[in-house]
Protein backbone atom coordinates (compact mmCIF):
# COMPACT_ATOMS: atom_id res chain seq x y z
CA UNK A 1 0.00 0.00 0.00
CA UNK A 2 1.87 3.30 -0.83
CA UNK A 3 1.28 6.12 1.27
CA UNK A 4 -1.78 8.13 -0.11
CA UNK A 5 -4.46 11.34 0.97
CA UNK A 6 -6.76 9.55 3.43
CA UNK A 7 -10.16 7.92 2.32
CA UNK A 8 -12.45 10.94 2.71
CA UNK A 9 -16.38 10.33 2.10
CA UNK A 10 -18.97 12.70 0.47
CA UNK A 11 -21.94 12.94 2.72
CA UNK A 12 -24.32 10.44 1.85
CA UNK A 13 -21.64 7.52 1.39
CA UNK A 14 -19.99 8.17 4.50
CA UNK A 15 -19.62 4.62 6.09
CA UNK A 16 -20.01 6.43 9.92
CA UNK A 17 -18.91 4.23 12.81
CA UNK A 18 -19.20 0.98 11.19
CA UNK A 19 -15.86 -0.79 10.04
CA UNK A 20 -18.06 -3.04 8.15
CA UNK A 21 -19.35 -1.00 5.96
CA UNK A 22 -16.09 1.37 5.62
CA UNK A 23 -14.12 -2.07 3.78
CA UNK A 24 -17.29 -2.61 1.92
CA UNK A 25 -16.51 0.67 0.04
CA UNK A 26 -12.95 0.79 0.17
CA UNK A 27 -12.41 -2.76 -0.17
CA UNK A 28 -15.04 -4.84 -0.80
CA UNK A 29 -12.48 -7.64 -1.85
CA UNK A 30 -11.54 -8.24 1.85
CA UNK A 31 -14.65 -8.84 3.17
CA UNK A 32 -15.58 -12.17 4.01
CA UNK A 33 -17.41 -14.24 1.45
CA UNK A 34 -16.43 -11.72 -1.38
CA UNK A 35 -15.11 -13.77 -4.33
CA UNK A 36 -17.73 -16.75 -3.38
CA UNK A 37 -18.18 -18.35 -6.80
CA UNK A 38 -21.43 -19.11 -7.92
CA UNK A 39 -22.79 -22.78 -8.22
CA UNK A 40 -24.36 -23.94 -10.98
CA UNK A 41 -27.11 -26.93 -10.63
CA UNK A 42 -24.54 -29.04 -11.33
CA UNK A 43 -22.21 -27.39 -8.68
CA UNK A 44 -19.51 -27.96 -11.24
CA UNK A 45 -16.04 -26.95 -9.51
CA UNK A 46 -16.50 -27.04 -6.21
CA UNK A 47 -19.02 -30.23 -5.24
CA UNK A 48 -22.54 -30.08 -4.70
CA UNK A 49 -23.63 -27.27 -2.42
CA UNK A 50 -23.03 -28.77 1.16
CA UNK A 51 -20.39 -30.88 0.49
CA UNK A 52 -17.33 -28.41 0.11
CA UNK A 53 -14.76 -29.87 2.31
CA UNK A 54 -13.23 -27.66 5.01
CA UNK A 55 -12.16 -27.69 8.72
CA UNK A 56 -15.07 -27.84 10.48
CA UNK A 57 -15.17 -26.56 14.37
CA UNK A 58 -17.51 -28.39 16.82
CA UNK A 59 -18.85 -28.23 20.34
CA UNK A 60 -18.62 -24.96 22.09
CA UNK A 61 -20.78 -24.02 25.47
CA UNK A 62 -21.52 -21.08 27.45
CA UNK A 63 -22.84 -20.79 30.37
CA UNK A 64 -24.43 -18.08 32.80
CA UNK A 65 -22.85 -17.68 36.92
CA UNK A 66 -23.63 -15.00 39.55
CA UNK A 67 -21.09 -13.11 38.37
CA UNK A 68 -20.99 -12.87 34.46
CA UNK A 69 -20.63 -15.70 32.13
CA UNK A 70 -18.04 -18.70 30.90
CA UNK A 71 -17.64 -19.62 27.50
CA UNK A 72 -15.77 -23.49 26.51
CA UNK A 73 -14.84 -24.66 23.56
CA UNK A 74 -13.32 -28.07 22.55
CA UNK A 75 -10.10 -28.06 20.46
CA UNK A 76 -10.96 -30.13 17.65
CA UNK A 77 -11.59 -29.52 13.70
CA UNK A 78 -12.66 -31.84 11.45
CA UNK A 79 -12.59 -32.72 7.56
CA UNK A 80 -14.67 -34.94 6.68
CA UNK A 81 -13.56 -37.64 9.02
CA UNK A 82 -10.44 -36.84 9.69
CA UNK A 83 -9.03 -34.44 12.44
CA UNK A 84 -8.16 -31.00 10.62
CA UNK A 85 -6.46 -29.78 13.95
CA UNK A 86 -5.71 -30.66 17.30
CA UNK A 87 -5.63 -26.88 18.63
CA UNK A 88 -7.84 -25.22 17.34
CA UNK A 89 -8.55 -22.20 19.41
CA UNK A 90 -12.47 -21.90 19.10
CA UNK A 91 -13.52 -18.93 21.49
CA UNK A 92 -12.19 -15.56 20.97
CA UNK A 93 -11.74 -12.39 22.84
CA UNK A 94 -14.44 -9.48 21.32
CA UNK A 95 -13.92 -6.52 23.26
CA UNK A 96 -13.09 -5.80 26.76
CA UNK A 97 -16.02 -6.81 27.74
CA UNK A 98 -17.41 -9.69 25.57
CA UNK A 99 -15.79 -12.80 23.74
CA UNK A 100 -17.04 -15.14 20.69
CA UNK A 101 -17.00 -18.80 20.35
CA UNK A 102 -17.30 -20.07 16.53
CA UNK A 103 -18.69 -23.36 15.70
CA UNK A 104 -18.64 -24.59 11.63
CA UNK A 105 -17.08 -23.67 8.80
CA UNK A 106 -13.87 -23.01 10.68
CA UNK A 107 -12.13 -20.63 7.86
CA UNK A 108 -15.17 -18.23 7.72
CA UNK A 109 -15.48 -18.26 11.32
CA UNK A 110 -12.12 -17.26 12.22
CA UNK A 111 -12.52 -14.21 9.78
CA UNK A 112 -16.19 -13.32 10.90
CA UNK A 113 -14.06 -13.49 14.88
CA UNK A 114 -11.50 -10.64 13.13
CA UNK A 115 -14.04 -8.72 11.62
CA UNK A 116 -16.06 -8.18 14.80
CA UNK A 117 -13.29 -7.10 16.56
CA UNK A 118 -12.16 -4.99 14.20
CA UNK A 119 -15.64 -3.81 14.28
CA UNK A 120 -16.28 -2.92 18.02
CA UNK A 121 -12.71 -1.54 18.48
CA UNK A 122 -13.32 0.58 15.42
CA UNK A 123 -16.71 1.95 16.31
CA UNK A 124 -15.40 2.42 20.14
CA UNK A 125 -12.54 4.79 18.25
CA UNK A 126 -14.78 6.50 16.03
CA UNK A 127 -17.48 7.40 18.18
CA UNK A 128 -15.46 7.61 21.96
CA UNK A 129 -17.57 4.93 23.85
CA UNK A 130 -18.36 1.55 23.22
CA UNK A 131 -21.53 -0.06 21.36
CA UNK A 132 -24.05 -1.70 24.34
CA UNK A 133 -23.85 -5.60 24.66
CA UNK A 134 -27.51 -5.70 22.54
CA UNK A 135 -25.61 -3.34 20.00
CA UNK A 136 -22.50 -5.77 19.41
CA UNK A 137 -24.78 -9.08 19.55
CA UNK A 138 -26.78 -7.20 16.53
CA UNK A 139 -23.35 -6.21 15.02
CA UNK A 140 -23.01 -10.09 14.97
CA UNK A 141 -26.46 -10.83 13.53
CA UNK A 142 -26.04 -8.83 10.52
CA UNK A 143 -22.65 -10.68 9.58
CA UNK A 144 -23.40 -14.43 9.89
CA UNK A 145 -26.68 -12.79 7.27
CA UNK A 146 -23.81 -11.42 5.39
CA UNK A 147 -22.38 -14.65 5.24
CA UNK A 148 -25.76 -16.71 3.94
CA UNK A 149 -24.76 -17.05 0.66
CA UNK A 150 -21.37 -19.19 1.90
CA UNK A 151 -23.50 -21.06 4.31
CA UNK A 152 -26.30 -21.64 1.51
CA UNK A 153 -22.40 -23.61 -0.45
CA UNK A 154 -21.89 -25.36 2.89
CA UNK A 155 -19.86 -23.13 5.05
CA UNK A 156 -22.37 -22.75 7.65
CA UNK A 157 -21.13 -20.52 10.94
CA UNK A 158 -22.65 -20.75 13.76
CA UNK A 159 -21.35 -18.86 16.63
CA UNK A 160 -22.46 -17.98 20.34
CA UNK A 161 -21.97 -14.45 21.87
CA UNK A 162 -21.99 -13.64 25.38
CA UNK A 163 -20.58 -10.57 27.24
CA UNK A 164 -21.14 -8.80 30.33
CA UNK A 165 -23.94 -5.83 30.29
CA UNK A 166 -22.44 -3.47 32.24
CA UNK A 167 -25.73 -1.52 32.21
CA UNK A 168 -27.71 -4.58 33.46
CA UNK A 169 -24.78 -5.54 35.60
CA UNK A 170 -25.11 -9.27 34.62
CA UNK A 171 -23.86 -11.44 32.12
CA UNK A 172 -25.99 -12.50 28.94
CA UNK A 173 -25.51 -14.94 26.05
CA UNK A 174 -26.71 -15.12 22.51
CA UNK A 175 -27.04 -18.19 20.02
CA UNK A 176 -27.43 -17.50 16.00
CA UNK A 177 -28.96 -19.43 13.63
CA UNK A 178 -27.44 -19.78 10.08
CA UNK A 179 -29.84 -16.60 8.45
CA UNK A 180 -28.34 -14.45 11.35
CA UNK A 181 -31.35 -15.14 13.86
CA UNK A 182 -30.37 -14.27 17.28
CA UNK A 183 -31.77 -15.81 20.16
CA UNK A 184 -31.20 -14.75 24.07
CA UNK A 185 -30.37 -17.24 26.22
CA UNK A 186 -31.32 -17.36 29.98
CA UNK A 187 -28.96 -19.51 31.12
CA UNK A 188 -26.81 -21.16 29.19
CA UNK A 189 -26.35 -22.40 25.50
CA UNK A 190 -24.32 -24.84 23.29
CA UNK A 191 -23.93 -25.69 19.73
CA UNK A 192 -22.09 -27.54 17.16
CA UNK A 193 -22.12 -30.91 16.47
CA UNK A 194 -21.89 -31.87 19.73
CA UNK A 195 -24.05 -29.93 21.45
CA UNK A 196 -27.07 -31.88 21.86
CA UNK A 197 -25.05 -34.28 24.25
CA UNK A 198 -23.49 -30.72 26.08
CA UNK A 199 -26.39 -29.25 27.00
CA UNK A 200 -27.99 -31.97 28.32
CA UNK A 201 -25.43 -32.51 30.99
CA UNK A 202 -25.28 -28.71 31.62
CA UNK A 203 -29.35 -28.82 31.81
CA UNK A 204 -28.37 -31.45 34.49
CA UNK A 205 -26.32 -29.66 36.44
CA UNK A 206 -27.08 -26.17 36.19
CA UNK A 207 -28.13 -24.48 39.14
CA UNK A 208 -29.24 -20.51 39.33
CA UNK A 209 -26.42 -18.63 40.27
CA UNK A 210 -23.58 -20.78 40.20
CA UNK A 211 -20.37 -19.59 41.65
CA UNK A 212 -17.64 -18.89 38.42
CA UNK A 213 -15.76 -22.56 39.93
CA UNK A 214 -18.66 -24.14 39.30
CA UNK A 215 -19.91 -23.24 35.97
CA UNK A 216 -16.33 -23.76 34.59
CA UNK A 217 -16.25 -27.22 36.10
CA UNK A 218 -20.00 -27.57 34.25
CA UNK A 219 -18.45 -26.56 31.36
CA UNK A 220 -15.59 -29.18 31.22
CA UNK A 221 -18.10 -31.62 32.06
CA UNK A 222 -20.47 -31.12 29.55
CA UNK A 223 -16.99 -30.68 26.54
CA UNK A 224 -15.96 -34.08 27.96
CA UNK A 225 -18.79 -36.00 27.24
CA UNK A 226 -20.04 -34.23 23.99
CA UNK A 227 -16.67 -35.45 23.20
CA UNK A 228 -17.67 -39.19 24.61
CA UNK A 229 -20.68 -39.06 22.34
CA UNK A 230 -19.70 -37.09 19.30
CA UNK A 231 -16.99 -38.08 16.88
CA UNK A 232 -16.13 -34.61 16.14
CA UNK A 233 -15.20 -33.63 19.42
CA UNK A 234 -12.09 -33.81 21.10
CA UNK A 235 -11.48 -34.52 24.43
CA UNK A 236 -9.13 -34.11 26.59
CA UNK A 237 -5.98 -34.88 26.10
CA UNK A 238 -3.47 -35.55 28.26
CA UNK A 239 -0.23 -37.37 25.58
CA UNK A 240 -0.23 -34.18 23.83
CA UNK A 241 -1.37 -32.07 26.88
CA UNK A 242 -4.18 -30.92 25.34
CA UNK A 243 -7.64 -29.08 26.88
CA UNK A 244 -10.29 -27.36 25.96
CA UNK A 245 -10.35 -23.48 25.79
CA UNK A 246 -12.26 -21.71 28.74
CA UNK A 247 -13.19 -17.72 29.53
CA UNK A 248 -14.81 -15.80 31.84
CA UNK A 249 -16.53 -12.47 31.12
CA UNK A 250 -17.34 -10.90 33.96
CA UNK A 251 -17.55 -7.08 35.65
CA UNK A 252 -13.88 -6.56 35.47
CA UNK A 253 -13.78 -8.17 31.44
CA UNK A 254 -12.49 -10.78 29.69
CA UNK A 255 -9.93 -13.48 30.81
CA UNK A 256 -8.77 -16.49 29.35
CA UNK A 257 -8.21 -19.30 32.06
CA UNK A 258 -4.69 -20.33 32.28
CA UNK A 259 -3.83 -23.99 30.25
CA UNK A 260 -2.24 -24.94 33.70
CA UNK A 261 -5.47 -24.14 35.10
CA UNK A 262 -7.59 -26.00 32.54
CA UNK A 263 -4.99 -28.92 32.51
CA UNK A 264 -5.52 -29.06 36.43
CA UNK A 265 -9.35 -29.40 36.34
CA UNK A 266 -9.55 -31.72 33.35
CA UNK A 267 -7.16 -34.26 35.30
CA UNK A 268 -9.17 -34.41 38.25
CA UNK A 269 -12.22 -34.68 35.86
CA UNK A 270 -10.94 -37.36 34.02
CA UNK A 271 -9.77 -38.85 37.45
CA UNK A 272 -13.58 -38.54 38.67
CA UNK A 273 -14.63 -40.54 35.93
CA UNK A 274 -12.41 -43.43 35.62
CA UNK A 275 -12.84 -44.06 39.81
CA UNK A 276 -16.16 -44.77 38.85
CA UNK B 1 -14.45 41.21 -19.68
CA UNK B 2 -13.06 42.26 -16.36
CA UNK B 3 -9.82 40.74 -15.31
CA UNK B 4 -9.02 39.77 -12.08
CA UNK B 5 -6.15 41.42 -10.17
CA UNK B 6 -2.69 39.77 -10.40
CA UNK B 7 -1.78 37.98 -7.33
CA UNK B 8 1.53 36.42 -6.65
CA UNK B 9 1.36 32.74 -5.11
CA UNK B 10 4.07 33.56 -2.44
CA UNK B 11 1.09 36.32 -1.64
CA UNK B 12 -1.91 33.78 -1.69
CA UNK B 13 0.50 31.05 0.43
CA UNK B 14 1.32 33.51 3.25
CA UNK B 15 -2.08 34.73 3.66
CA UNK B 16 -3.24 31.17 3.41
CA UNK B 17 -0.74 30.03 6.34
CA UNK B 18 -1.75 33.34 8.14
CA UNK B 19 -5.43 32.66 7.95
CA UNK B 20 -4.61 28.39 8.99
CA UNK B 21 -2.02 30.02 12.04
CA UNK B 22 -5.16 32.92 13.20
CA UNK B 23 -7.37 30.45 13.24
CA UNK B 24 -5.01 27.93 15.33
CA UNK B 25 -4.07 30.71 17.62
CA UNK B 26 -7.57 31.66 19.26
CA UNK B 27 -7.54 27.49 20.69
CA UNK B 28 -6.07 26.32 23.54
CA UNK B 29 -2.34 24.31 23.36
CA UNK B 30 -1.19 20.78 23.61
CA UNK B 31 1.80 19.11 24.67
CA UNK B 32 3.15 16.07 24.49
CA UNK B 33 6.00 14.37 26.14
CA UNK B 34 8.25 11.47 26.26
CA UNK B 35 8.64 9.49 29.57
CA UNK B 36 9.98 6.50 31.26
CA UNK B 37 6.84 4.12 30.13
CA UNK B 38 5.65 5.78 27.14
CA UNK B 39 3.93 9.15 25.70
CA UNK B 40 2.08 11.14 27.64
CA UNK B 41 -0.49 13.90 25.77
CA UNK B 42 -1.63 16.86 27.96
CA UNK B 43 -4.04 19.41 26.47
CA UNK B 44 -6.14 22.41 28.07
CA UNK B 45 -9.38 21.54 27.16
CA UNK B 46 -12.51 22.66 29.59
CA UNK B 47 -14.92 19.92 27.56
CA UNK B 48 -15.14 16.35 28.83
CA UNK B 49 -16.59 15.35 25.67
CA UNK B 50 -14.82 16.99 22.87
CA UNK B 51 -11.99 15.33 22.84
CA UNK B 52 -8.72 16.96 21.42
CA UNK B 53 -6.73 13.55 22.38
CA UNK B 54 -7.93 10.14 20.96
CA UNK B 55 -6.55 6.39 20.25
CA UNK B 56 -5.84 5.94 16.86
CA UNK B 57 -4.49 2.14 16.63
CA UNK B 58 -2.47 -0.35 19.39
CA UNK B 59 0.06 1.77 19.78
CA UNK B 60 -0.45 5.30 18.04
CA UNK B 61 -2.18 8.41 19.30
CA UNK B 62 -3.73 10.97 17.58
CA UNK B 63 -3.90 14.74 19.23
CA UNK B 64 -4.63 17.91 17.62
CA UNK B 65 -5.56 21.64 18.19
CA UNK B 66 -7.22 24.07 16.39
CA UNK B 67 -10.68 23.48 14.84
CA UNK B 68 -12.81 20.91 15.48
CA UNK B 69 -14.59 19.89 13.39
CA UNK B 70 -11.81 19.67 11.00
CA UNK B 71 -9.63 17.62 12.98
CA UNK B 72 -12.54 15.62 14.35
CA UNK B 73 -12.66 14.35 10.58
CA UNK B 74 -8.87 13.66 10.14
CA UNK B 75 -9.12 11.51 13.23
CA UNK B 76 -11.74 9.25 12.22
CA UNK B 77 -10.04 9.49 8.58
CA UNK B 78 -6.81 8.37 10.54
CA UNK B 79 -9.09 5.09 12.37
CA UNK B 80 -9.85 4.42 8.97
CA UNK B 81 -6.64 4.33 7.58
CA UNK B 82 -5.46 2.24 10.53
CA UNK B 83 -7.67 -0.23 10.62
CA UNK B 84 -8.31 -1.32 7.18
CA UNK B 85 -4.75 -1.73 7.02
CA UNK B 86 -4.34 -3.64 9.93
CA UNK B 87 -7.37 -6.04 9.19
CA UNK B 88 -5.87 -6.12 5.15
CA UNK B 89 -2.36 -6.83 6.27
CA UNK B 90 -1.51 -7.28 10.20
CA UNK B 91 -1.83 -5.73 13.21
CA UNK B 92 2.34 -5.01 13.14
CA UNK B 93 1.88 -3.60 9.62
CA UNK B 94 0.25 -0.47 11.07
CA UNK B 95 2.74 2.43 11.36
CA UNK B 96 2.49 6.06 12.43
CA UNK B 97 4.85 7.16 10.02
CA UNK B 98 2.51 6.19 7.06
CA UNK B 99 0.24 7.62 8.73
CA UNK B 100 1.79 10.92 9.34
CA UNK B 101 2.67 11.07 5.71
CA UNK B 102 -1.46 10.13 5.20
CA UNK B 103 -2.17 13.02 7.04
CA UNK B 104 0.22 15.36 5.44
CA UNK B 105 -0.46 14.56 1.95
CA UNK B 106 -4.12 15.26 2.77
CA UNK B 107 -2.98 18.87 4.65
CA UNK B 108 -0.52 19.77 1.80
CA UNK B 109 -3.43 19.04 -0.87
CA UNK B 110 -6.45 20.84 1.18
CA UNK B 111 -3.48 24.05 1.85
CA UNK B 112 -2.92 24.56 -2.32
CA UNK B 113 -6.27 23.46 -3.67
CA UNK B 114 -8.89 24.53 -1.35
CA UNK B 115 -10.80 27.74 -0.55
CA UNK B 116 -9.79 27.73 2.76
CA UNK B 117 -6.70 25.63 4.36
CA UNK B 118 -7.43 23.24 7.55
CA UNK B 119 -6.96 25.31 11.18
CA UNK B 120 -5.54 22.81 12.06
CA UNK B 121 -2.18 21.34 13.86
CA UNK B 122 -1.83 17.47 14.37
CA UNK B 123 0.30 14.76 16.16
CA UNK B 124 0.52 11.37 15.74
CA UNK B 125 2.21 9.66 18.46
CA UNK B 126 3.66 5.73 18.70
CA UNK B 127 5.77 4.16 21.21
CA UNK B 128 8.01 1.72 21.06
CA UNK B 129 6.63 -1.98 22.06
CA UNK B 130 9.36 -3.08 23.65
CA UNK B 131 11.89 -1.23 26.50
CA UNK B 132 14.38 0.86 24.17
CA UNK B 133 12.46 0.59 21.02
CA UNK B 134 12.20 4.41 20.33
CA UNK B 135 9.18 6.23 20.52
CA UNK B 136 8.06 8.15 16.95
CA UNK B 137 6.32 11.65 17.42
CA UNK B 138 5.65 13.30 14.22
CA UNK B 139 3.96 17.11 14.11
CA UNK B 140 2.61 18.13 11.10
CA UNK B 141 1.20 21.54 10.29
CA UNK B 142 -1.88 22.93 8.53
CA UNK B 143 -0.31 23.38 5.61
CA UNK B 144 1.10 19.43 5.28
CA UNK B 145 4.68 20.35 6.73
CA UNK B 146 5.81 17.04 8.88
CA UNK B 147 8.68 17.40 11.91
CA UNK B 148 10.03 14.31 13.30
CA UNK B 149 10.16 15.23 17.15
CA UNK B 150 12.30 13.98 20.21
CA UNK B 151 11.65 14.40 24.10
CA UNK B 152 8.70 16.50 23.51
CA UNK B 153 6.49 18.56 21.30
CA UNK B 154 3.74 21.66 22.05
CA UNK B 155 1.11 22.32 19.27
CA UNK B 156 -0.88 25.42 19.13
CA UNK B 157 -0.54 29.02 19.30
CA UNK B 158 1.97 29.76 22.24
CA UNK B 159 3.84 26.54 21.35
CA UNK B 160 7.41 28.61 21.33
CA UNK B 161 6.33 30.17 25.24
CA UNK B 162 5.17 26.98 26.04
CA UNK B 163 8.29 25.10 24.44
CA UNK B 164 11.15 27.23 26.26
CA UNK B 165 9.40 26.71 29.31
CA UNK B 166 9.58 22.88 28.33
CA UNK B 167 13.29 23.28 27.07
CA UNK B 168 14.37 24.56 30.40
CA UNK B 169 12.67 22.10 32.71
CA UNK B 170 12.47 18.79 30.89
CA UNK B 171 14.75 15.36 31.05
CA UNK B 172 14.66 12.06 30.22
CA UNK B 173 13.63 9.25 32.03
CA UNK B 174 10.71 10.77 34.21
CA UNK B 175 8.10 8.92 35.42
CA UNK B 176 4.74 9.77 34.42
CA UNK B 177 3.37 11.96 37.54
CA UNK B 178 6.32 14.15 36.74
CA UNK B 179 5.67 14.14 33.16
CA UNK B 180 1.82 15.05 33.65
CA UNK B 181 3.47 17.98 35.80
CA UNK B 182 5.91 19.44 33.76
CA UNK B 183 3.38 19.56 31.12
CA UNK B 184 0.73 21.39 32.76
CA UNK B 185 2.79 23.84 34.18
CA UNK B 186 4.41 24.57 30.84
CA UNK B 187 1.23 25.09 29.65
CA UNK B 188 0.47 27.57 32.10
CA UNK B 189 4.13 29.12 31.92
CA UNK B 190 3.07 31.79 28.78
CA UNK B 191 0.74 34.29 31.10
CA UNK B 192 1.71 32.50 34.59
CA UNK B 193 -1.75 30.51 35.02
CA UNK B 194 -2.08 27.45 37.22
CA UNK B 195 -4.74 24.93 35.11
CA UNK B 196 -6.84 22.55 37.15
CA UNK B 197 -7.39 19.12 36.37
CA UNK B 198 -10.68 19.71 35.08
CA UNK B 199 -9.42 21.89 32.48
CA UNK B 200 -6.77 19.56 31.48
CA UNK B 201 -7.05 16.66 28.91
CA UNK B 202 -4.86 14.09 29.32
CA UNK B 203 -3.87 10.14 28.14
CA UNK B 204 -0.78 7.92 28.15
CA UNK B 205 0.68 5.69 25.58
CA UNK B 206 1.82 3.04 28.38
CA UNK B 207 4.13 0.86 27.35
CA UNK B 208 2.92 -2.06 29.97
CA UNK B 209 -0.82 -2.05 28.87
CA UNK B 210 -1.11 -5.56 26.74
CA UNK B 211 -2.48 -4.58 23.37
CA UNK B 212 -3.66 -1.44 23.21
CA UNK B 213 -1.63 0.85 24.63
CA UNK B 214 -3.40 4.34 24.66
CA UNK B 215 -5.84 5.15 28.45
CA UNK B 216 -6.75 8.13 29.44
CA UNK B 217 -6.41 9.83 32.54
CA UNK B 218 -9.65 10.40 33.99
CA UNK B 219 -9.95 14.58 36.44
CA UNK B 220 -9.86 12.74 39.25
CA UNK B 221 -6.45 10.77 38.82
CA UNK B 222 -5.05 13.83 37.22
CA UNK B 223 -6.02 15.72 40.68
CA UNK B 224 -3.92 13.39 42.14
CA UNK B 225 -1.03 13.07 39.87
CA UNK B 226 -0.86 17.15 40.06
CA UNK B 227 -1.34 17.33 43.80
CA UNK B 228 1.44 14.71 44.92
CA UNK B 229 4.23 17.01 42.96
Amino acid sequence: MIDQPLPTFAPGSDPGPSFFELLRRVSPDALPGANLPVLNGSGAGLGAPGTIEVPHGTTIVCIKYAGGVIMAGDRRATEGYTIASRRIDKVSQCDHWSAMAIAGAAGPGMEMVRLLQTELEHYEKVEGEPLSLEGKANKLSQMIRANLPAAMQGLVVVPLFCGFDLRKGEGRLYKYDVTGGKYEEADYATTGSGSVHARNWIKAGFKLDMSQEEAVNLGLLALFQAADEDSATGGPDPVRRIYPTVAVVDRDGYVKLEADDVEGRSLELLQGRSAQ
Amino acid sequence: MSMPFYVSPEQVMKDRADYARKGIARGRSLVALEYAGGIALVAENPSGTLHKISEIYDRIAFAAVGKYNEFEMLKIAGIRHADVRGYSYSREDVTARALANGYAQTLGQVFTHEMKPYEVEILVAQIGEQEGEPNEMFHILYDGTVMDEHGFTVLGGQAEAISDSLKADYTEGLDVGAAIRLGTKALGSPDDREIAADQLEVAVLDRTRPRRKFRRIDDDEVAGLLANA
